[in-house]
């Protein structure tokens, strides 16, 4: 197998995700495609660990850093979540296009 | 008496913790015990201060020797003690006095007789005492190391008493002043951490730590200017103080980058960069440039001119803050700084050998300018800031011509009378409704008999009157700048001299309208209960004695014996990193000429605004004298100027040009004196500022307005096109990245 | 060991598929349920992918953590702000953003993959070991000791304030 396999697997989800986050307007949405980018970074690292590893069979930094984003991913996401539940609150629409109350 | 001198770190740690416990638990656990813990925090720093107080004294008196001087001169350079070698070597370079001081190892005991032989020749009048410095590794950057830690010599452990005074006074004065008060615990919590941030800056080790601490009281400054924050006026105070200092800050983080490369680029430690400073080969030109970017900060700190204009406006801040912070001790951060950092200074602006330069030059033109706007103020309050003002030019001059002494000594003893004076304008006010306009006090003499009496010492004190603290320091200042080093700095006497009599005026002014005539107000005032009058009592009691601390060694032919003459002077001033000056003896002609020019001030004011003799009414009959009270009344226009150059700098060169026109002009103006050059200054002020500034500010705002709109478009508020701009610009980037680079 | 390449090769390749698949439904699809179903395949697709790449732990974490909470807790979002149940024409932004969000996208794309492609032309994985919990924990709490405390006070933080934010008060 090929490191490419994995890294532009990880580029096209990134780029996808990019994607949903400019052109969703649901808020939910919007998050979930964050999680895409997420994920696209994660099994670059994993892939990068992977092919470390090969090498030095104590080395499982690229495991331990998929960990901590993982992590960070969560408390994201429920962070995220309850914003979008503000907003929902506040304007009875979770459409992020009406939230532009620092337009100039 | 057990060895403080090592552990000087925990008193600045206990106002720390001080702080921090009121911070969580005072709201817990009411006010009385706020303020309790605040009170026994700073008591037991007092205690320990004294305690280093003492362990300095001692140790003046039989300084180290031999190989443990060796040991301490290392360590005071930062350096581990270890190299046995060239220990003798190290030392002769280190002491600069090569008369008096003998090469290390062989002087071991210390006489009054040595003392006082070379006493009225030279500087270096003791052998040479290295401070005590104390240091851990704060942290490593590319493979240099920093340190961290304290540093105890008499300056340091005079700044330690002062402090610890002066707030423990306020601290009490505070709980009857700020009684019932929304943020009490805030309030609490703020003077603590000021207490600490000020202990911690002047106990500093290196300049990177100054600077940390320096800012440090800024932010406290910050905080309990707009402790009021509700009222517009007291938050714009608050911030206009915050922003000004940042200007000064520039220069200072500029200095100290200078002066560490200047020095070597090795070490950040203060004794350090003091003895490159005054080695042979030190760059003198480099010296002089990192020395007047320092004065960039003491310039905003200390209230110089053209900085000064953030302190009468500190006024917005409870009264016992401005007595502690805007008087007695921050402010003086500055005066503390060149004290500190004198040889940087002395080598750079060549104070030795000329008669004029920019440092002496400012402070002698602040004590003069602040003298004058205290005239026309009618708030009791900025009266003493103008004051305050006047009296650090006083001190920063002092440090200018060379009589490091007296700057330091006036310091000391401006502390205490100022902060008396301060707190005895905050008991006035608590009786009169909480005013400070003294059109409707009057009277108060008979009704406030305890605070009348301690303004009126401290009143004397400040216009130097024999025998009171203000006399002695400012009669040093005035012989220092009359005998000079090599020569005398004749302008910085002129200077002086007039605001001696400025001084005393004012002050009487202030004095006479405060405690005589009738009373013009509305409420009923009564004298401040003890919390307030006993720390009145003991600052005024302080203004009377402590001025005999620095006794001349001659006064009038009258002479005491040596161990009781200049006391201040034998342990406050470094003699090791320290440039060789010169002390000036008590001049008789100059007592006798200041003193006059102060009986004279109080005189003058006394007949115009008590018995309301001579031109009243002057203002509205005479042109030019009202074209003169405007011009004052609004402090030369400063605040005008920069609120225009501020909003023209967008502008950029225009209203750079113009900003330089209207201050050379406005210089040019206050060196000509008197009030016809007044009277041209309002028709240059019409020209200059009406015409030139305003078309710059006008185009200025016309031009960014412009931009704006069409900027404001891009604008939108919503976050994806915002997103949509950051993707694309990375894209954008990562492409240069990728093909060009 | 060259079967089992190949059917490595294979695996990679079909869950690769799948996964952009489910990737490009979730960005497009209009019902936001089926959004949610749809990243549970790409999430689950990158669970298997890092089973190819021997690395069993954040496997099993992604499937625990990804597909057990975090789609929980947007279906839970997808309730509580009551979004339509079916097809909604409304999810999308006007067509000029979606140009310009696809625009960007690609741009992206193109210059990734010349860059992979220019970078990591030919590199293979060497002999791939399957890289154990045990290290993984003993890598964790030794050398990523304290990066990992900081990220259980960030995950406090997140906590706190999620509830500050959301609660009504």
């Amino acid at each position: 197998m090929y490191l490419n396999q994995f890294l532009l697997l990880a580029a096209i989800l990134f780029c996808i995700g990019v994607y949903g986050v400019l052109a969703r307007k649901n808020g939910v949405l919007v998050l979930m495609s964050i999680e895409l980018i997420l994920n696209a970074v994660n099994i670059n690292l994993v892939a990068f660990g992977a092919y470390w590893n090969a090498n030095d069979n104590t080395n499982v930094s690229g495991q331990v850093f998929a960990l901590f984003v993982i992590a960070v991913a969560a408390a994201e996401v429920g962070v995220g979540l309850a914003l979008v539940l503000l907003i929902y609150r506040n304007r009875q629409s979770i459409d992020i296009d009406d939230v532009d109350m620092l337009k100039g | 008496m057990f060895n403080m001198i090592d552990k000087v770190w925990i008193i600045p740690a206990l106002m720390a913790s001080s702080f921090l416990v009121i911070l969580f638990f005072g709201k817990r656990w009411g006010t009385r015990a706020t303020a309790g813990i605040g009170i026994a925090a700073v008591s037991i720093c007092l205690m320990l201060s004294v305690i280093v107080a003492g362990n300095w004294i001692s140790r003046v008196n039989h300084p180290p020797a031999g190989a443990a001087l060796a040991a301490e001169v290392l360590q005071a350079n930062g350096l581990t003690p270890q190299t046995g070698e060239n220990i003798a070597g190290e030392v002769n370079a280190e002491t600069h006095d090569s008369g008096e001081t003998v090469a290390a190892g062989s002087h071991s005991s210390t006489s009054e007789a040595t003392t006082e032989a070379s006493a009225s020749e030279h500087g270096g009048e003791h052998e040479s005492v290295p401070p005590v410095v104390r240091t851990v590794t704060w942290f490593q950057i590319g493979g240099m190391e920093f340190e961290m830690g304290t540093l105890v010599d008499g300056l340091a452990a005079m700044m330690l008493i002062t402090v610890c005074i002066i707030s423990l006074l306020v601290h009490i004065y505070s709980t009857e002043y700020l009684h019932g008060d929304v943020r009490f615990t805030h309030y609490y919590a703020f003077l603590s951490l000021f207490t600490a941030s000020m202990l911690f800056y002047v106990l500093s080790s290196n300049t990177l730590q100054m600077l940390v601490g320096w800012e440090l009281v800024g932010v406290c400054s910050f905080g309990l200017i707009g402790h009021w924050w509700e009222e517009k006026k007291n938050t714009d105070a608050a911030l206009k103080a915050f922003l000004t200092n940042r200007v000064g800050d520039i220069g200072l983080i500029l200095g100290v980058i200078i002066t560490f490369f200047a020095a070597g680029g090795t070490s950040f430690n203060v004794l350090h960069i003091n003895e490159y400073a005054l080695s042979q080969g030190a760059n003198t030109t480099l010296l002089l440039v990192g020395a007047l970017c320092l004065f960039g900060g003491v310039t905003s700190k200390s209230g110089q001119f053209p900085l000064h204009t953030w302190l009468p406006d500190a006024m917005a801040g409870p009264t016992p803050v401005s007595a502690l912070i805007h008087a007695a001790t921050m402010v003086v951060a500055g005066v503390y700084l060149i004290a500190r950092l004198y040889a940087v200074f002395f080598s750079g602006l060549a104070i030795g050998s000329s008669t004029f330069h920019y440092v002496a030059f400012i402070g002698g033109f602040t004590t003069i300018i602040g003298g004058l706007l205290a005239f026309v103020q009618t708030d009791l309050k900025k009266v003493l800031a103008y004051s305050t003002i006047s009296q650090l030019g006083y001190m920063v001059m002092a440090l200018g011509v060379g009589a490091w002494t007296a700057g330091v000594f006036h310091l000391f003893t401006h502390a205490f009378f100022k902060a008396c004076l301060f707190l005895g304008a905050g008991s006035v006010s608590h009786a009169c409704h909480h005013t400070f306009d003294m059109r409707e006090m009057g009277g108060l003499r008979k009704k406030m008999p305890a605070t009348h009496a301690t303004f009126l010492i401290a009143t004397l004190a400040l216009a130097g009157i024999f025998p009171l603290a203000g006399f002695w320091s400012k009669d040093e200042i005035l012989a220092g700048s009359a005998s000079g080093q090599d020569n005398a700095y004749t302008i910085m006497l002129i200077f002086g001299l007039i605001t001696a009599f400025l001084t005393a005026a004012y002050m009487g002014r202030a004095y006479w309208m405060t405690f005589w005539g009738d009373y013009r107000g509305h409420a009923k005032p009564h004298e401040s209960p003890k919390v307030i009058t006993v720390p009145l009592m003991i600052l005024a009691g302080c203004a009377v004695v402590l001025g005999f601390t620095n006794f001349p060694k001659s006064f009038f032919g009258f002479k005491l014996p040596g161990s009781f003459t200049t006391r201040f002077e034998h342990f406050v001033e470094p003699t090791f990193a320290f440039p060789p000056i010169q002390h000036a003896a008590f001049t008789p002609w100059l007592a006798i000429a200041s003193t006059i020019l102060a009986a004279g001030g109080l005189f003058v004011a006394y007949q115009y605004y008590e018995k309301n003799r001579g031109p009243h009414g002057l203002t509205s009959r005479n042109k030019v004298a009202m074209a003169g009270y405007t011009f004052l009344e609004n402090k030369y226009y400063l605040d005008e100027l920069y609120t225009g150059v501020i909003a023209g700098s967008t502008k950029g060169p225009l209203a750079r040009a113009a900003n330089w026109f209207n201050q050379n002009i406005l210089d040019g103006i206050i060196n000509g004196i008197g009030l016809g050059a007044r009277k041209i200054a309002a028709v240059v002020y019409v020209v200059a500022d009406q015409l030139i500034i305003d078309g710059a500010v006008n185009g200025s705002g016309q031009g960014s307005e412009g931009a704006g709109q069409l900027l404001r478009k891009i604008q939108t508020g919503k976050v994806q096109q915002y997103a949509s701009i950051l993707f694309a610009g990375a894209v954008v980037l990562a492409g240069v990245l990728v093909f060009v680079v | 060991m060259l079967a089992l390449l190949v059917a490595q090769n294979i695996a990679f390749y079909i869950i690769a598929a799948l996964m952009v698949v489910g990737a490009l439904r979730v960005v497009t699809c209009k019902n936001l349920m089926h959004a949610a179903l749809w990243l549970v395949l790409v999430l689950a697709g990158a669970a298997a992918q890092y089973i190819l790449l021997a690395s069993e732990f954040v496997a099993i974490t992604q499937v625990l953590v990804y597909l057990g909470a975090i789609i929980v807790l947007f279906l839970f979002g997808v309730m509580l702000t009551r979004a339509k149940t079916g097809t909604d024409e409304d999810l999308d932004n006007k067509n000029s953003a979606k140009f310009i969000g696809g625009g960007v996208a690609v741009l992206l794309l193109g210059l990734m993959g010349y860059s992979l492609i220019d970078g990591f032309k030919d590199t293979e994985f060497g002999n791939l070991m399957v890289q154990r919990t045990s290290e993984v924990s003993d890598s964790i709490f030794s050398t990523y000791l304290i990066p990992f405390e900081v990220l259980s006070v960030l995950l406090l933080a997140a906590l706190i304030g999620a509830i500050v934010i959301a609660r009504r008060d």
